[in-house]
C-alpha cells in the first residue's frame, strides 16, 4: 500500500444512491482470477459499456474531463451489498483514489482502507455543493483531499472537514508497514494467552470441533 | 449502570485488545470459506510466508462457482480451477472441507447452522456479506473482505470498529400467506437499505419469539440488505432444541456448560440501544420488489410507484433508473406482470421449511408454459430431507427443475443466469442490476410467492391460492 499524500484531482459527480458492489464489479470478472489492475477495465461495467461492448456515452466516467477522475462524488450507502473486495481493486484499477459519499456500505468501507482507497463521509448537502461548483467546460473540476489535516477543498475553494478513524488514517498515511496484519502478528503472545483463558471459560468453542476426526 | 445488550456481551467476550477510538482486536471462533474466496485466502497466507494459525477453527465448502445441474455438469473451467484450489489449499493447511458429493455440502450459510458450527455467542466470519444469517442462532456473525480473510487465517483475530446498536421490535402475528421473508422485505422498505448502516441489529418482539429457527435465519440473512453487517436474535429454548445433537454442537458436559453460558446472552431488560424501531406485523402483506434495490419493494397488491413524486434527489434518480431497467410502468399494479423465470433457493430461502411452503403451492398444479422454474436446495441435508418427504416429486410433477445444492442463480457466478431482458421471481436476497445475469430483471419474494408466480405465469398474490392454511 502506497502512503496517501495530498491528492488534487478531477472529481466526477455520481450522485445515485445505493450503488452496490455488484454494479462496481460483476462476479464473473472476479471468478476469472484476473489481476487487480486488470479489473479496472471492468469497473462499473454495466453502466460504462453498452451491450455491444462499446462505451456508453451517457456514463459520466466516459465523458471529458471526467475520464481522468480520481475522485468520485457519490450518493448514499455507496458500496452496499456483497463483501467482494474486488470492488475496491476495480475502482483503484481505473485510477480512483477517493470516494466522497454521505454514507458507505460497512464491509466496503473496511475494504477501502485495506487497499488505500480513501472513503470520505460528507453530508449530502456538502457533496451537492461541491458538484454545483464543477465547471467541466473551463477545467474547473478538481478537488483537493488532504488526509493528514482531514479536509476537502472544492473547485471553488470552499473547505469541508471530514473525519477518518484515527487508526485507519494513520495506516493510510504511513503506507504498507502499518497494515492490520503486520501489527497483529506482533501480538502473538496476547492471542495465545487469550485462547488459553478462553479455553477454560468457553471450552466448547474449541473442543467440539477437535474431538471429531 | 444500565444492563448490557446481547451484542455488547458477545463483543466484550471476544475483545483481545482495545486499539483505541472504538477499534478492537477480536478473537474469531469460527471461520467459514467458500470456493470463490477460499483458494485465494489460503494462498495469500502462504505468499506472506505465514502459517494458518488455527486450521481447526476454519471450515470450507464449495457453493458459489459450482454447477447445480445433475452430476455438477457444466461447472465452468474457472469453477473447476477454484474447486481444485480449494481442495489443495485446505488439504495442505489442514482445514476441513465439505466437498461436493459429501452428505453435508451446501451453501455456507445453510450448512453452518445445520452442522452446529454456528453457536450462540460465537463470533463467526466468512468472506461473504450474508454471514449475518448465522445471527439467527444467536451468534455474532458478519461478512469480511479478502484482506480480512487473510488476517483471520494468519492470526485467528480481526480488527473491527465497534458498531452502534439498533433493536427492531417485530410485534404481533403474521397473517396467513406472510412469511419471514415478506416481513424483512417490509422492514427494509420501511427503514431503507442504508438504515442499518453502522449498526449491529437485534431483532426482538413477539413475532420473532414465535418464529422457527429457520425463519429467524431468513430474517438475519437480510440484515445486510438493511445496511447492517450484523443481525442477531437472542437464543432461546427453540435454539437449544435445534442445536442439540448436531455434528459439531457441544455434547455431554460441554453442552451443559454451553447452555448455561447461552442462557445469559440475551439483552438485559434495562439494556440501552442507540436506536429502536417498532413495527407491527399483523397487517403486513406478502411483499415483492419492483426495483433494483431491496428497499424498492411493495405489498403484492400495491401499485408500481411513480418515481417523479420522490422528494429525495438521490432516491429519485435511483428509482427512475430502476424502473427503466426493470421495464415497468409507474402507477400500474405489480400483480399480473409476466414472469419468465422462477428461482427458489439461496441462503435466504432454501431450507426445508422454505421448500415445504413452496411445495404446498405447487402440489397438484403446473408451472405455466411460459415459465422456467428451478428449485435449488440449500444443502445436501435439505435435499435428502425434501426427497424423503417426496417434495422433489411434487416439484417435478408440477414442472419445476429439481437441482443440486449451491448458490446457483442467486449470484450467477457459474453461468446459471437469467437471460438478458427476462424477468425472474427469485427467493434470493438481491435484486441488484445484473445480479442474476447481465440485463436480468429480478423480483424478490418468498418461496410461496415464487411458486405462485411460477404457476400463474405472472406475479401473483399467494393468498389467492387455496390450501395455504
Ligand atoms: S446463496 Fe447467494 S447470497 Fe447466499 S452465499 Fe450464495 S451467492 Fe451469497
Amino acid at each position: 500500500m502506497k502512503p496517501f499524500g495530498v491528492l488534487t484531482a478531477t472529481a466526477a459527480p455520481f450522485l445515485r444512491d445505493n450503488i452496490d458492489t455488484d454494479i462496481i464489479i460483476r462476479i464473473e470478472r472476479l471468478v476469472g482470477l484476473m489481476g487487480h489492475a486488470d479489473l479496472g477495465h471492468w469497473c462499473f461495467e454495466l453502466l460504462r459499456y453498452l451491450p455491444d461492448g462499446s462505451e456508453n456515452p451517457d456514463f459520466i466516467l466516459n465523458q471529458e474531463p471526467y475520464r481522468q477522475s480520481e475522485v468520485l462524488l457519490a450518493g448514499a450507502n455507496f458500496g452496499c451489498g456483497s463483501s467482494r473486495e474486488g470492488a475496491v481493486w476495480a475502482m483503484m484499477g481505473m485510477g480512483l483514489k477517493a470516494v466522497l459519499a454521505p454514507s458507505f456500505g460497512q464491509i466496503f468501507y473496511n475494504n477501502c482502507f485495506q487497499n488505500g482507497l480513501l472513503p470520505i463521509v460528507l453530508p449530502r448537502t456538502s457533496i451537492e455543493e461541491i458538484i454545483s461548483e464543477l465547471r467541466p467546460d473551463s477545467g474547473g473540476t478538481s478537488v483537493t483531499v488532504d488526509l493528514e489535516r482531514q479536509f476537502v477543498v472544492s473547485p471553488g475553494g470552499r473547505e469541508y472537514t471530514f473525519e477518518t478513524p484515527p487508526l485507519r488514517r494513520q495506516a493510510l498515511l504511513d503506507g504498507v508497514e502499518a497494515d492490520d496484519l503486520s501489527l497483529t502478528l506482533k501480538r502473538e503472545a496476547e492471542i495465545a494467552a487469550f485462547q488459553a483463558r478462553d479455553r477454560w471459560r468457553r471450552p466448547w468453542i474449541y473442543e467440539s470441533v477437535e474431538v471429531l476426526s | 449502570m444500565p444492563g448490557r445488550t446481547m451484542f455488547q456481551k458477545i463483543w466484550d467476550d471476544h475483545v483481545l485488545a482495545d486499539l483505541g477510538d472504538s477499534f478492537y482486536l477480536l478473537h474469531i471462533d469460527r471461520h467459514i470459506m467458500h470456493d470463490l474466496g477460499g483458494p485465494g485466502g489460503i494462498l495469500s497466507v502462504e505468499q506472506r510466508g505465514l502459517r494458518i494459525r488455527n486450521p481447526e477453527l476454519t471450515f470450507a465448502t464449495a457453493d458459489h462457482a459450482i454447477s447445480t445441474a445433475k452430476g455438477r455438469a457444466g461447472t465452468s473451467g474457472v469453477g473447476v480451477r477454484l474447486l481444485e484450489g480449494l481442495r489443495t489449499g485446505t488439504r495442505s493447511a489442514g482445514i476441513r472441507l465439505f466437498d461436493i458429493g459429501e452428505p453435508v455440502q451446501g451453501i455456507v450459510h445453510v450448512i453452518g447452522p445445520e452442522l452446529g458450527l454456528t453457536l450462540p455467542g460465537a463470533l463467526l466470519v466468512c468472506g461473504d456479506s450474508h454471514t449475518c444469517t448465522h445471527g439467527g442462532i444467536g451468534a455474532m456473525a458478519f461478512g469480511i473482505g479478502t484482506t480480512e480473510v487473510t488476517h483471520v487465517l494468519a492470526t485467528q483475530t480481526l480488527v473491527q470498529p465497534q458498531p452502534k446498536t439498533m433493536r427492531v421490535h417485530l410485534e404481533g402475528d403474521m397473517a396467513v400467506g406472510v412469511t419471514a421473508k415478506d416481513l424483512m422485505l417490509h422492514v427494509i422498505g420501511a427503514i431503507g437499505v442504508g438504515g442499518g448502516s453502522g449498526y449491529a441489529v437485534e431483532y426482538a418482539g413477539s413475532a420473532i419469539r414465535n418464529m422457527s429457527i429457520e425463519e429467524r435465519l431468513t430474517i438475519c440473512n437480510l440484515s445486510i440488505e438493511l445496511g447492517a453487517k450484523i443481525g442477531m436474535i437472542a437464543p432461546d429454548e427453540k435454539t437449544f432444541a435445534y442445536l442439540k445433537g448436531r455434528k459439531f454442537a457441544p455434547a455431554g458436559e460441554l453442552w451443559d456448560r454451553a447452555i448455561a453460558y447461552w442462557r445469559a446472552l440475551p439483552s438485559d431488560a434495562d439494556a440501552e440501544f442507540d436506536h429502536e424501531v417498532e413495527i407491527q406485523v399483523d397487517n403486513v402483506a406478502p411483499h415483492v420488489t419492483w426495483g433494483t434495490s431491496p428497499e424498492q419493494v411493495l405489498p403484492v397488491d400495491g401499485m408500481i410507484p411513480d418515481t417523479a413524486t420522490l422528494a429525495d434527489a438521490g432516491k429519485r434518480e435511483a428509482a427512475a433508473a430502476a424502473l427503466k431497467y426493470m421495464g415497468l410502468q409507474p402507477g400500474r399494479p405489480i400483480i399480473g406482470t409476466p414472469v419468465d423465470w422462477v428461482f427458489i433457493g439461496s441462503c435466504a430461502n432454501s431450507r426445508i421449511s422454505d421448500l415445504r411452503s413452496a411445495a404446498k403451492v405447487a402440489r397438484g398444479r403446473k408451472v405455466a408454459s411460459t415459465v422456467r422454474a428451478w428449485v435449488v436446495p440449500g444443502s445436501e441435508s435439505v435435499k435428502r430431507q425434501a426427497e424423503a418427504e417426496g417434495l422433489d416429486h411434487v416439484f417435478r410433477d408440477a414442472g419445476f427443475e429439481w437441482r443440486e445444492p449451491g448458490c446457483s442463480m442467486c449470484v450467477a457466478a457459474n453461468g446459471e443466469t437469467v437471460p438478458s431482458g427476462q424477468r425472474s421471481v427469485s427467493t434470493s436476497n438481491r435484486n441488484f442490476v445484473g445480479r442474476q445475469g447481465p440485463g436480468a430483471r429480478t423480483h424478490l419474494a418468498s418461496p410461496a410467492m415464487a411458486a405462485a408466480a411460477a404457476i400463474a405465469g405472472h406475479i401473483a398474490d399467494v393468498r389467492k391460492f387455496e390450501e395455504l392454511t
